[in-house]
């Protein structure tokens, strides 16, 4: 049996940074989220990644500043522990542990937590009490009212506000429906920060305001409406005078509070609104959208910034790499295709390839991109994009988009409106350097090549694309279509007959049909193993055909749900569903013996994987780890979850990277920084030593009126800086100096 | 505020804030670095409103080709009445190019742009025949219907010389490439060469066993000659040797024999046929084209490329290209006996049986830039003069300010969602009538954003016959049927109840159903006709074996270690 003791399955980031609401630092320098099991520090002004805070062994499920500190921040976990955490320097302060996790799945319950104070780093928070069970599984339909004397919260059609003082609950209930059909289930709630007033969201897109809540009978709400569909969000600003909301339309609305109906709105913002958070000094606002994104929005109503992460809620598209940028490429937001960058872990671009104005409105059926290819260079990418498949009249177009070396992006070339008379299945590119040429095979039982060539009317080279070959067999549907290696095959398989054919003179060679089964999925082998074609059945076979002699040579029974052959190597990747777990096996088609196998990969099916290459290749000489030399696979689970094989050599070498690489994270890898960082760094050593207790002024403060006074004004930093600075230089510093602020603060902005 | 209306001390000032402002915001420094030099791209165009996509579907039929384009730039005809059938147009090969066009009993000589004859010749008791210059212009000859051979100075009007001996019609006369010798073929089976100067016949040859009524002089020998004859053959005569060095079979009475330049190809009409010969090869036939559907009356060459030209009884003159494709149609009143193409293509005159002279003069660019000039009316040099004339210095920084985002009326409509108001822009006359595909393009939209059954609800009996008139005219345009035909769907579920009270909307309803079930009647019979087509080629095509190989039994290979 081959060891699998040196290669794991890990999670490759691209995990959902819109789970929660992302906060703003007090300084509106830094915007944290919870991704996975980490809590992200991104700048707000260059929308990078600065570190991530790591400590928690499951899903983070809330982060809050800590009131008392604001360069501190709590976040809890669904492990069951609350930590507290320096966010700047990205060290944990505190754990505190013991938070009993319920064993029912479904019941919420809202508990109040006492934080023990106590010096120790782990603490037991032991003090629990229960404020209600009646509470909605949706933390935003929590919220804390005015300093925290009360707490509000709703489930379904009752809001219940709880006041901390009086340990005491008032209830309001509303109707389910009224007379003009509205539905008036709760979605958010959010406290005003200095009026005893309450927003709430209901499901029909109203928001009401409430207020005398103190009174159990005399209570008032005021209603607004201007979303169609439910209130996803609300926040007030921090001074109270505006409340925004969100919801599916996508549009950032900012209600003026106690001017009725005044507001103004943010369109078009990307996916649905899922949160909205204010930062503390209101000069920055942040929405989290569905489609995996963060948006940075100034108080003048202005995007100043865009966070986005790996999009892969629906993906229909297969996984596949950029052979130009090595990048990632699947379905991004609606009628997009997104390039993302997995070595860097970072969103690089999304290509527009519908080119429609994306209507935000629940069940609308709309143009979304299904299948996508590039061709050997990356110099041509075909898409198809498909509207319809719950109405019977499908729409989609089969486009072709050239590679611009000007801008550096794709350009449409060739919109091809009928390719098919229905929906397109399958789609390569050949693999040849001289020509390119495209196969597409559609349900019409019918497979067409495309080629970009001269029109033979007008004997002029065009550059746009036509059909070349129409080919079908017998009637039948044809479900996958596979160039060899070298392109001078191609095989397409009909239901359960494979027929090889010759792309040059569109001659059909040979059908192979054995053992029965409808094919599933179809490979050639590479390099030394281009001889065989791999096929995997409904049947649960996988058969290798050795096409010089046109027999079957080998198969096997094996439920393969995607079979994936590595372009780097000969190695095949076949992951198999059998009873609830995926297995997987890397073999090469001359040989039926795995190379590798991995039980229990994860509990889903996988039905999309990509080998990624390498940067630098890796060179273990371990038979079981030697497939990911090259390349690394990337399997995409049906939960959604993006997951890779990591080796301990790549490991090892990743630990040793970070070793090399510890810059002060508190400010961003700039260009910038990392030209001047050298330099500060050695100044702030000097003048430690020089003034041990007047820790780092610059040279030109040292003597306070004089380098001051000299300078010109134009190459002196802010004065917002520069003043503190000088204000510290006069005072007695003292040796206690975690305890003052203002030390903080001038640490923070030297380093 | 506009950074041209700043006076000019005030700029550089200007531009220094922003380059400084642009230090410290990073995505504008991206956003100007990338305006350098090429067009302004957006960091985010995440706000903007992408307008509807209009397609541009190609329309089916013939494509537009160079050589179409070419034959297509040709004013629309001028009509010269003649007495009777022009039988002969030629052309002088002098630089004014007048034209003698042989009808009835008199020879008229036109002027390029003149439709009065300049000179006419009318001494003719009976019908003339094939009026045809001398090499310098200076000539004419003429056969007739009576046997007369007439040479005319081009000034006079006296026939300088006749040439008696043919004792039937002579259709066809030509000098010989040395200007001294007139061949002349006549329906008496013979041809004869007489000498200018001295009006003598020098020789007469019977070899065709029909009338002859084709003629053409080699131009780059001037004792070669090429004859047809409705005896089917087409013969090549040397006078050298005083008889027939070549004969070809051209299988059909022939109208009009043709030399090209090089005179290694010949072309000869007759019937339906146009056959191109290779002289070089021996007289070898190299084409055969059968374009016309009516007897090939005449052919001649266009002399930018030697296109070549034939005009037939079907009244079509076809313009083949080099590859002999017909790559352009003119079509006449009447069936064409004669044509003639200018040098240069300047003109090309069509005779016809009913004695109509039609002659098409060449556009030129000089006439259709002084009608554009007069239409194009821009702005007024003084109203938009600001900044125009700034010129930047080296180092200035450019600021490029965002481009606004200009939207169609539909579109701004569309963008604040008012469905109705769009679909009726939309469907304004002009939009309708001349950009039918911008009218679809909004309906597609509408039907996408599954608000087309609102935009369609609620209109009055006007606003409704324009819509039914636009999917009379288009629902069959393949291009746009899909769309209107959910048009016509959702106008018949919203209307039922109330169309019987409106006669005008219940005509149009009647017309398109029956328009609609023609065309459904016509899609059956392609259908049957694709049907009979596919069992034809079924047929046809050779079989082959395909050899059934991988009909092994299951290879118990070696299994996967996997269970």
């Amino acid at each position: 049996m081959v060891e699998t003791s040196d290669i794991r399955v890990v999670r490759c980031g691209g995990s959902k940074v819109n789970l929660t609401p992302p906060i703003i630092s007090s300084d509106s320098r830094f915007v944290l989220c919870t991704s996975g099991d980490l809590v992200k520090v991104y700048s707000t002004r260059t929308e990078e990644w600065l570190h991530s805070l790591q400590g928690h062994t499951n899903q983070v499920t809330g982060i809050t500043l800590n009131p008392a500190n604001h360069l501190q921040v709590y976040s809890c976990s669904v492990d069951g522990t609350v930590k507290l955490w320096d966010f700047i320097d990205g060290i944990l302060i505190k754990v505190h542990s013991g938070l009993c996790v319920s064993a029912c799945p479904e019941c919420f319950q809202l508990v109040s937590v006492h934080l023990p104070k106590s010096a120790e780093q782990e603490v037991e928070a032991k003090e629990m009490s229960a404020v209600s069970s009646h509470i909605s599984k949706n933390p935003s339909c929590t919220a804390f009212g005015r300093g925290g004397e009360y707490i509000a919260f709703a489930r379904h059609l009752q809001l219940n506000v709880y006041f901390f003082r009086k340990q005491k609950t008032y209830s309001f209930s509303l109707k389910a429906t009224d007379k003009k059909g509205a539905k008036n289930a709760f979605t958010c709630i959010a406290c005003h920060p200095t009026d005893d007033c309450i927003a709430t969201g209901h499901e029909d897109g109203k928001i009401r305001l409430w207020r005398n809540f103190i009174h159990k009978k005399e209570y008032t709400y005021s209603t607004q409406h201007w979303h169609h569909n439910a209130v996803n969000t609300l926040c007030f600003t921090p001074e109270g005078t505006h409340l925004l909301s969100g919801g599916i339309e996508s549009v950032l609305v900012q209600w003026q509070y106690g001017a009725g109906n005044r507001k103004e709105f943010l369109p078009r913002l990307g996916g649905s609104i899922l949160h909205i958070s204010a930062s503390s000094d209101g000069q920055l606002f942040c929405t989290s959208h569905s489609d995996n994104k963060i948006t940075v929005i100034e108080s003048s109503f202005k995007v100043c910034g865009v966070i986005q992460g790996l999009v892969k809620d629906a993906v229909l598209t297969d996984l596949m790499i950029d052979p130009r940028s090595k990048a990632l490429v699947l379905n991004g937001k609606p009628g997009h295709l997104q390039f993302y960058s997995l070595l860097r872990d970072k969103h690089l671009y999304n290509l527009d390839i519908v080119q429609q104005e994306y209507i935000y409105e629940a069940g609308l059926d709309q143009f979304e991109v299904v299948k996508a290819a590039f061709d050997i260079k990356g110099s041509w990418l075909a898409t198809v994009e498909e509207r319809g498949k719950k109405s019977s009249d499908l729409e989609f177009f089969l486009k072709l988009w050239a590679f611009d070396e000007r801008t550096q992006s794709f350009v449409l070339n060739t919109t091809i409106t009928a390719a098919h008379t229905d929906r397109i299945i399958s789609m390569c590119f050949s693999s040849s350097e001289e020509t390119t040429m495209l196969v597409t095979a559609a349900e019409d039982s019918q497979f067409k090549a495309w080629c970009q060539g001269a029109d033979a009317d007008t004997q002029q080279d065009q550059n746009f694309w036509s059909c070349d070959f129409v080919g079908s067999y017998h009637k039948l549907n044809p479900t996958n279509c596979s160039f060899s290696a070298d392109s001078s095959l191609l095989a397409v398989s009909f239901q359960e007959v494979i027929t090889i054919w010759s792309p040059d003179t569109w001659e059909m060679l040979t059908t192979l049909c054995q053992p029965p089964g409808v094919i599933r999925d179809l490979c050639f082998g590479r390099l030394s193993c281009s001889k065989y074609l791999l096929g995997t059945t409904t049947k649960n076979l996988l058969c290798c055909w050795n096409l010089l002699t046109c027999e079957l040579e080998w198969s096997t029974s094996v439920d393969v749900s995607k079979l994936q052959p590595d372009p780097f190597s000969e190695n095949v990747a076949a992951f198999s569903y059998q009873s609830k777990h995926t297995d997987l096996f890397v073999f090469k088609p001359s040989e039926p013996r795995p190379l590798f196998t991995n039980k229990n990969v994860c509990s889903e099916k996988v039905h999309r994987a990509v080998f990624v290459p390498r940067e630098e290749p890796l060179n273990s000489c371990d038979e079981s780890t030697q497939w990911l030399n090259r390349s690394q696979l990337y399997f995409l689970t049906q939960n959604m979850d993006l997951l890779t094989f990591s080796t301990a050599t790549e490991e090892d070498r990743m630990l040793s990277s970070s070793k090399q690489l510890v810059i002060d994270d508190s400010v961003a890898v700039t260009p910038f920084y990392l030209l001047l960082g050298k330099h500060r760094q050695q100044q702030q050593k000097l003048n430690t030593q020089s003034h041990p207790h007047n820790m780092a002024l610059p040279l030109l403060l040292r003597v306070p009126g004089g380098g001051l006074l000299h300078t010109p004004a134009h190459v002196l930093p802010a004065a917002s800086v520069l003043c503190s600075m000088f204000v510290n230089s006069f005072l007695i510093s003292n040796t206690g100096v975690q305890q003052d602020p203002l030390r903080y603060f001038v640490h923070i902005w030297l380093t | 505020m506009c950074l041209f209306c700043v006076p000019m001390p005030y700029i550089r000032c200007v531009v220094w804030i922003m380059s400084v402002w642009m230090w410290k915001s990073p995505e504008v420094l991206l956003y100007c670095r990338c305006s350098e030099g090429r067009e302004p791209v957006f960091i985010s165009d995440m706000a903007s409103f992408k307008p509807t996509k209009v397609q541009f579907l190609p329309k089916l039929g013939e494509k537009v080709t160079e050589d179409t384009l070419y034959w297509k730039n040709y004013k629309s005809p001028v009509q010269i009445k003649e007495f009777g059938a022009v039988t002969k147009i030629d052309f002088s090969p002098l630089a004014p190019h007048n034209y003698a066009v042989t009808a009835s009993t008199r020879i008229h000589v036109y002027g390029l742009h003149s439709q009065e004859p300049i000179r006419s010749f009318t001494r003719f008791r009976d019908t003339a025949y094939g009026g045809s210059f001398r090499g310098d212009g200076k000539l004419l000859v003429a056969g007739s219907e009576e046997g007369l051979i007439r040479l005319f100075d081009i000034s006079g009007r006296v026939a300088l010389r006749q040439f008696t001996g043919h004792s039937k019609a002579v259709h066809v006369t030509s000098f010989l490439s040395d200007g001294f010798r007139v061949v002349s073929g006549s329906d008496d089976l013979t041809f004869r060469v007489w000498d200018v100067p001295s009006a003598v016949e020098l020789s007469s040859i019977t070899e065709h066993t029909d009338y002859i009524r084709a003629l053409a002089p080699s131009k780059l020998n001037p004792d070669l000659f090429v004859t047809g004859s409705y005896d089917h053959t087409v013969k090549v005569f040397d006078m050298r040797s005083g008889s027939s060095v070549m004969t070809m079979q051209h299988g059909h009475p022939v109208e009009c024999v043709l030399l090209y330049p090089s005179e290694a190809l010949l072309v000869s009409t007759g019937g339906r046929y146009v056959k191109i010969w290779d002289l070089l090869k021996g007289g070898q036939e190299l084409v055969s084209l059968k374009n016309h559907h009516k007897t090939v009356t005449c052919a001649c060459l266009s002399s930018v490329g030697n296109k070549l030209l034939t005009g037939s009884l079907d009244r079509h003159v076809k313009v083949y290209n080099s590859s002999y494709k017909v790559v352009h149609n003119f079509d006449c009143d009447a069936s064409i006996l004669s044509m003639a193409v200018a040098p240069d293509d300047e003109v090309v005159a069509v005779g016809m049986t009913n004695g109509v002279l039609s002659v098409r003069h060449r556009k030129h660019k000089k006439d259709k830039e002084t009608l554009t000039s007069r239409r194009r009316r821009g702005p007024s040099y003084r109203v938009f003069v600001k900044g125009k004339n700034f010129v930047p210095r080296q180092d200035d920084f450019l600021v490029s300010k965002p481009v606004k985002q200009y939207l169609r009326k539909y579109d701004k409509q569309l963008k604040s969602f008012e469905v109705s108001k769009a679909l009726d822009t939309a469907l304004q006359t002009w939009t309708r009538t001349s950009k039918p595909e911008v009218t679809v393009a909004v309906i597609i939209e509408l039907n996408r954003r599954g608000t087309l059954k609102n935009a369609l609800a609620g209109r009055n009996e006007e606003s409704l016959t324009k819509i039914l008139n636009f999917l009379l005219k288009h629902i069959f345009d393949p291009r746009f049927s899909r769309p209107l035909l959910t048009v016509g769907d959702i106008v018949l579920d919203l209307y039922r109840q109330v169309l019987h009270q409106s006669p005008v909307v219940e005509r149009q309803l009647q017309r398109l159903m029956e328009v609609l079930g023609r065309e459904a009647e016509l899609q059956q019979e392609l259908l049957q006709v694709l049907g009979i087509l596919d069992t034809l080629f079924a047929s046809l095509t050779p079989r082959k074996e395909v050899a059934a190989l991988a009909a092994l039994p299951v290879d118990q290979g070696p299994q996967l270690q996997a269970a």
